[in-house]
């Protein structure tokens, strides 16, 4: 099987003054197409330090991160872009869709930076729309959408461009837990059509439907079984 | 891409209508006052030149007052004058003032001006009605006169003048042409004159000599050499003295003329671009707030890929954008303001395309220059940053 991400000895540390705040202390991780992985920490254990480069919205320190088996540890800005708009799908918390854009315009919106003409745009778009659930609601603003509509529409637009790694940070923390249930149950089945994707949480509820589990605290990753009452610690 | 960006920037200028509005409207100013003050200096300016043009640009005028010894030029002086190079002709003129009688009606304080035919035959545009003076009235001292307009409206109330006989100063005179009447800022109004050949002049004025003589010249390029050799005869002719009399050079005066005009309109359009940079800030201003207000955007479209180049774009555009409809807006209120000043002061206006040019292209300079400082920090946000804003 393919390896889509291979990470090395990351480091990554930020200063407050003259105090060095180790967030990321070594980090080895990899994984290969077709993985479904979450990424279990409280708040502060540098979950989110973690999906930023591993989006490679921010670089490491020190190691090495090869993703789809190209080095990324050292690319500036403009080729950190182009790497994100291809290889990378974001869904966040907050869903983050932009609020005068209709559904389809949002979804659009990853393919205007790769270059694609309108027409194919949006026959893409409106493709993946249907593929989440939202054939219907194309022409509806995000205020006309409930939350799960909304992250619906976040995941499509994580997909549209068909990148190799689709990366959600806490996709359910501002949904209710049945709403919560069903975007977890998309994010399933998309992985049993080969999707690789990673699942940033506190949750063991959530993190629980995944076939892999690492643990990070305080920045150090580690690989085990659940513990059962993580899960009243929330 | 570039269409997109376009897209979008009109989607955030007409959500903010009323700030966008604000903040054009400092362009807005700036462009109309720049079209409006251009317009109107070019427009006076045109104006006086052409009237100033009018009185020749190839004409060397020469005023002689003289010494006690010698009180003018001679015709053998001014012969010599124009013998020199590059003169094509000259026209002397002998005048003085007296009165005018027809048919038992007087007119007092007329002045009598001897002249040539090359006074005639340099400006087509002299003679209303009949025919000008000629070489053989010159060579037979003939009793013939051209007549200015007021003298015609004053003794040949519904008549012909052409033909009929005046009396100037004690002497029958045959009207044989008119003057066409002067208007306006006209310099040198002939209307109160009667012209008569400068040889019948020399008899019945009393007058011996040459007060003034024109000099046309065959190129205006070597206008200084023929003054400077005007001069020498000049010199010859009245002993070195050089109060004895003036001498200017059309060409000069008009070049001078046109230089200061466009001094001033530049020193108009430049307090009028002073707006445009306050507009500019303006802008610059508005592209900050609006950075602040979309730092989360500018964090996901990064984050969907939009590289620094891309955003910074984005903004540029939008900035551009506000600058060119603030400039277009600019250039319809200035050109209708201009109109209403001109119709007001009542000057003859027309916005020139190279005015509009300049307009524009300040505009455009606004948006680009105070946009790039905005949109560069706009590319410059660090998405995670962005990110978690919110
Ligand atoms: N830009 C930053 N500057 C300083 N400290 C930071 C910065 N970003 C994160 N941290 C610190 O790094 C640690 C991990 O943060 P984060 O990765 O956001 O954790 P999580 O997402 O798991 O809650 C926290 O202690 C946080 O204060
Ligand atoms: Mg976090």
């Amino acid at each position: 099987m393919n390896e889509i991400l291979n990470m090395q000895d990351i480091c990554k540390s930020y200063f407050i003054g003259e105090e060095e705040i180790k967030v990321l202390q070594n980090v080895v991780l990899t994984m290969h197409q077709g993985d479904f992985l979450s990424v279990l920490g409280p708040s502060g254990s540098g979950k989110s330090t973690l999906m930023n480069i591993i989006g490679c919205l921010d670089i490491p320190d020190s190691g090495r991160y090869l993703l789809t088996g190209h080095d990324v540890s050292n690319l500036d800005e403009t080729e950190l872009a182009r790497i994100r708009n291809k290889e990378i799908g974001f869904v966040f918390q907050s869903f983050y869709l932009l609020p005068r854009l209709s559904a389809l315009q949002n979804v659009e919106l990853p393919l205007v930076y790769s270059g694609l003409p309108p027409s194919e745009r949006r026959k893409r778009a409106a493709q993946m729309l249907s593929r989440v659930g939202l054939g219907d609601k194309m022409r509806n603003l995000p205020n006309q959408l409930s939350g799960g509509q909304q992250q619906r529409v976040a995941i499509a637009r994580a997909l549209v461009t068909n990148p190799s790694l689709l990366l959600a940070d806490e996709p359910t923390g501002a949904l209710d837990q049945a709403t919560g249930q069903q975007i977890i149950h998309l994010f399933e089945e998309l992985n049993r059509d080969g999707k690789t994707i990673i699942i940033i949480t506190h949750d063991c509820n959530i993190a629980a439907h995944a076939c892999r589990v690492v643990h990070i605290l305080d920045g150090r990753l580690t690989e085990k079984e659940l513990i059962p009452d993580a899960a009243g610690k929330h | 891409m570039l269409l997109e960006n376009i897209k979008m920037s009109w989607m955030n200028i007409v959500k903010n209508k009323l700030r966008s509005f604000l903040t054009m409207l400092g362009i807005v100013i700036g462009v109309a006052s720049i079209i409006a003050l251009i317009s109107l200096v070019q427009g006076a300016s045109d104006n006086i030149s052409s009237e100033v043009t009018k009185l020749g640009g190839n004409k060397i005028l020469i005023n002689i007052f003289g010494t006690p010894l010698k009180q003018g030029l001679s015709i053998n002086e001014a012969e010599n004058i124009g013998m020199l190079e590059n003169v094509h002709g000259y026209s002397p003129t002998i005048s003085g003032k007296t009165s005018v009688v027809y048919n038992g009606n007087v007119m007092e304080g007329i002045s009598v001006q001897g002249k040539n035919d090359v006074y005639f035959t340099t400006d087509p545009d002299l003679l209303h009605s009949g025919r000008a003076i000629n070489i053989l009235d010159l060579e037979s001292r003939s009793q013939v006169a051209v007549i200015g307009s007021n003298i015609v409206k004053d003794l040949f109330y519904a008549i012909d003048p052409l033909g009929k006989k005046i009396t100037i100063n004690g002497t029958s005179y045959v009207i044989i042409g008119t003057l066409k009447a002067t208007t306006g800022f006209s310099l040198g109004s002939t209307n109160d004159t009667v012209v008569i050949p400068y040889t019948t002049a020399f008899r019945s004025l009393g007058v011996k000599t040459i007060s003034s003589l024109d000099v046309f010249l065959d190129d205006t390029n070597l206008a200084d050499e023929t003054v400077m050799a005007i001069k020498g005869v000049l010199n010859q002719a009245f002993n070195y003295k050089e109060d004895a009399y003036t001498i200017f050079n059309m060409g000069d005066i008009i070049e001078s003329f046109q230089s200061i005009m466009s001094m001033m309109s530049l020193l108009l359009a430049g307090i009028a671009a002073i707006s445009l940079v306050v507009g500019g800030i303006g802008i610059m201003n508005m592209m900050l707030v609006a950075i602040t207000e979309r730092t989360t955007e500018i964090g996901l479209r990064k984050a969907l890929g939009a590289t620094p180049f891309t955003i910074q774009l984005q903004f540029l555009i939008e900035s551009i954008f506000l600058s060119i409809i603030g400039g277009l807006a600019g250039i319809l209120l200035g050109t209708l303001l201009a109109n209403i000043l001109a119709a007001l002061i009542g000057v003859w206006v027309s916005v020139s395309l190279p005015t509009y040019t300049l307009a524009m292209g300040f505009s455009a300079a606004v948006g680009i220059i105070f946009g790039f400082m905005p949109a560069r920090r706009a590319s410059r946000l660090n998405p995670i940053d962005a990110l978690r804003s919110l």
